[in-house]
């Protein structure tokens, strides 16, 4: 009986899951199906589900207009670059609040998340003036360095509570060997973290990538990456719906992908440890 | 060898610092619609024209493009050569210099040719701040079917009582034909636009000469029970968060019988590639109540160029060319008359090929029967006709609108919505200091 029951629950959890995941990601199902219709048709009422004359205009339209490798380059190069170089940072810095914690450990990890409360507008002005007078305004540098520090905070948190589970007694035994410093975070630390590293690069660069209020706001035509591409093709007065959809489904498609093939870390990461 | 070797090294070095210098490249921000896409798509001609001068494009949405040229401009980021702004933004980013005067463009280009009313609103103390790319009005688009059926013909400048008698003559509910279709959507460009020039023609308006927030007038309670009435008999449900792309859906696809909006969405509902109805639809002048304005709104895209930049030279050149009556020639030999942008000068109207347009000549009178610097029947201290050109308005406006929005949608009484808007709009007046 009591098998049965876990079964009966089993196949609800399942379900459930099922239906939530369909409902998430059904706009974006949606998004790629219109991008395969007319203008037409994507207003259509009622709309038609997969029963329309299939057409791959739109894509034509957008490659026409619109230099997408240029863009996705940018993207690429701003989300990597950004990840990486807050991986330099915080490493380091989730090294020290997870193994030698001061007074004020949590302290400093709590202001740190802090800078995530401020609405980014509220500093746009700031950085904007800085970025001109270094004169990196429409550079991928800047964005780089900006959205490096937006996402520290996240990266440390992360590796700080995958560190945690690391038991301090192996690197110990690591200083004990005549291990330096540098070669305790190399060669110890940071092969057994490399799962966890591993999940936070991956969030890092699908946060980095569809990040869109600085990538819009601090480029102009050099550095503008996938999402400056989209907002090219979104019109208040005018039905692009279709040209839309399709330059959505361009601009989604890589880290979409990306993300199916890492699928295992990133849930490993999202739920890993006790805090989160 | 080796002095060969060098004075061929230098004299490669000079050239390509002699071709850096006369290369410039044009950064032009520009919003998303027909008439921009068609103009990216000509512009190789001028390139052509001007060996010297290379063109990059930074297309991006309304809004964003909004924040984002007025964040480079106020801050003097020096990132643009030429901006897209609309009526709203020349007369305040005028009055601080943020913008070059365009006096001096040559006289072929033929300021004098521009229509007034759009001329009127791109200049600040006698200069010309920005060239019209393309202008709107807005107007009623009607199916000539249902007026036929409900046995009423709407004459060329209706009342409101009339189309409020239309509306509810055409609605038929079962079938799903709503008589009218208006705006919805809070925001300073949405419901607010519409409201703002239909109270002009309801004899109301925003402030009066000291600056004070008149929603407490009889003008603008009219104003919104009239517009919240006529909705809930004759509108489409959930009116409250329909936009301009909203309204053309349902216009497009047989829902709406009457449709007051941009001039420029006449092109969009008469094509029938795209519109069900293509064949069937009139045009009328916005109505009035018979105190002297229509309810109609005036708004032109426009080309200016920062004072920052560092290619004035080659950014009047472009902005000549791309407001130029040679353009308008450019663009009907290779997509034909109707693919013209509208609403700029006098002689495209009195062009032949273009008066077969059947929208052609409602657009022009609406055009020129709306006036920025003197839009309400009332003296009023602020120019624009369905927005104040003052740099708060965006702020204020869009609050407002999500009063009215909530009116709409029946969350809130016409009464609390205007007490709301009234007490927020003096309150953000008297914190700017007015």
């Amino acid at each position: 009986m009591a098998r049965a029951v876990t079964q009966k629950r089993k196949l609800i959890a399942t379900l459930a899951a099922w239906t939530i995941g369909m409902a998430i990601f059904f706009p974006i199902f949606w998004t790629i199906l219109t991008s395969f219709k007319t203008e037409a048709e994507a207003i259509s009422d009622p709309p038609s589900l997969f029963w329309f004359d299939w057409t791959l205009e739109n894509y034509g339209v957008v490659n026409e207009r619109s230099n997408y490798p240029l863009h996705f380059m940018n993207s690429v190069i701003i989300s990597v670059g950004s990840t990486v170089l807050g991986l330099i940072i915080a490493v380091p810095a989730a090294w020290s609040m997870a193994f030698v914690p001061g007074k004020r450990t949590k302290d400093v990890l709590m202001w740190m998340l802090s800078t995530k409360m401020l609405p980014p507008v509220g500093v746009l002005i700031p950085i904007y003036l800085i970025s001109r007078n270094l004169g990196v305004l429409d550079s991928r540098v800047a964005l780089v360095v900006v959205l490096t520090l937006i996402n520290l905070p996240i990266i440390v948190w992360m590796l700080y509570t995958y560190f945690k589970e690391i038991p301090g007694e192996i690197l110990e035994a690591a200083r004990m060997d005549g291990a330096t410093l540098k070669s305790e975070i190399l060669y110890v630390l940071t092969p057994m973290a490399v799962p966890g590293i591993a999940s936070t690069v991956l969030l890092n660069i699908i946060l980095a990538w569809n990040e869109a209020f600085w990538t819009l706001n601090l480029t102009a035509a050099k550095a503008a990456p996938l999402t400056a591409f989209i907002a090219s093709y979104s019109s208040p007065e005018g039905l692009f719906y279709a040209k839309l959809s399709a330059a959505s489904t361009m601009a989604i498609a890589p880290i979409l992908i990306m993300g199916w093939f890492s699928q295992k870390q990133l849930v490993r990461g999202l739920t890993f440890g006790a805090v989160k | 060898m080796n002095t060969t070797l060098r004075a061929l090294l230098g004299a490669t070095a000079l050239c390509t610092v002699a071709s850096v210098a006369s290369a410039q490249t044009l950064t032009i921000a520009t919003v998303n619609n027909g008439d921009m896409v068609r103009m990216q798509g000509l512009a190789s001609e001028f390139e052509a024209q001007n060996p010297g001068i290379e063109l990059e494009w930074v297309t991006l949405e309304e809004n964003v493009l909004r924040q984002r040229v007025t964040t480079d401009i106020a801050t003097n980021g020096g990132q643009y050569d030429v901006m897209t702004i609309g009526t709203y933004e020349v007369p305040i980013w005028g009055k601080q210099g943020w913008l070059l005067s365009l006096n001096d463009l040559p006289e072929e280009w033929d300021a004098d040719d521009l229509l007034p009313a759009i001329r009127d609103g791109l200049t600040v103390d006698g200069e010309l701040y920005a060239a019209p790319f393309y202008g709107e009005s807005s107007m009623v688009m009607y199916r000539k079917d249902l007026m036929e059926e409900a046995g009423l013909e709407m004459p060329d400048a209706p009342t409101w009582d009339f189309i409020r008698e239309a509306a509810a003559a055409m609605t038929d509910r079962e079938n799903e034909i709503y008589g009218i279709c208006l705006r919805g959507k809070a925001g300073w460009g949405e419901n607010m636009a519409f409201l703002t020039a239909m109270n002009n023609s309801f004899g109301g308006k925003w402030f009066d000469e000291e600056w004070n927030a008149q929603f407490d007038s009889e003008a603008w309670a009219n104003t919104l029970n009239f517009y919240i009435d006529m909705m809930n008999e004759s509108g489409p449900p959930g009116a409250s968060n329909n936009g301009f792309n909203e309204n053309l859906t349902l216009f497009q696809t047989g829902k709406c019988g009457m449709w007051i909006d941009a001039t420029v969405a006449a092109s969009f509902v008469s094509n029938p590639d795209d519109s069900q109805v293509a064949d069937q639809v009139g045009y009328a002048l916005a109505p009035d109540n018979g105190l002297g304005r229509r309810g109609n709104w005036l708004w032109a895209w426009s080309l200016a160029i920062p004072a920052g930049t560092d290619s004035p030279e080659a950014a009047k050149a472009f902005v000549q060319w791309a407001t130029s009556k040679e353009y308008t020639a450019l663009v009907a030999e290779n997509e034909g008359w109707a693919n013209v942008p509208p609403g700029t000068r006098t002689s495209l109207y009195e062009n032949e090929n273009y008066a077969d347009i059947p929208f052609a000549q409602m657009t022009l009178d609406s055009i020129n029967s709306a006036d920025p610097t003197n839009p309400s029947v009332d003296p009023v201290p602020y120019t624009g006709v369905q927005f104040v050109a003052i740099p708060e308005f965006q702020g204020i406006a869009t609050a407002v609108g999500q009063q009215f929005s909530a009116a709409l949608a029946g969350q809130t009484s016409v009464e609390d919505a205007l007490a709301n808007a009234q007490e927020l709009t003096t309150n953000e007046m008297e914190d700017a200091g007015y």
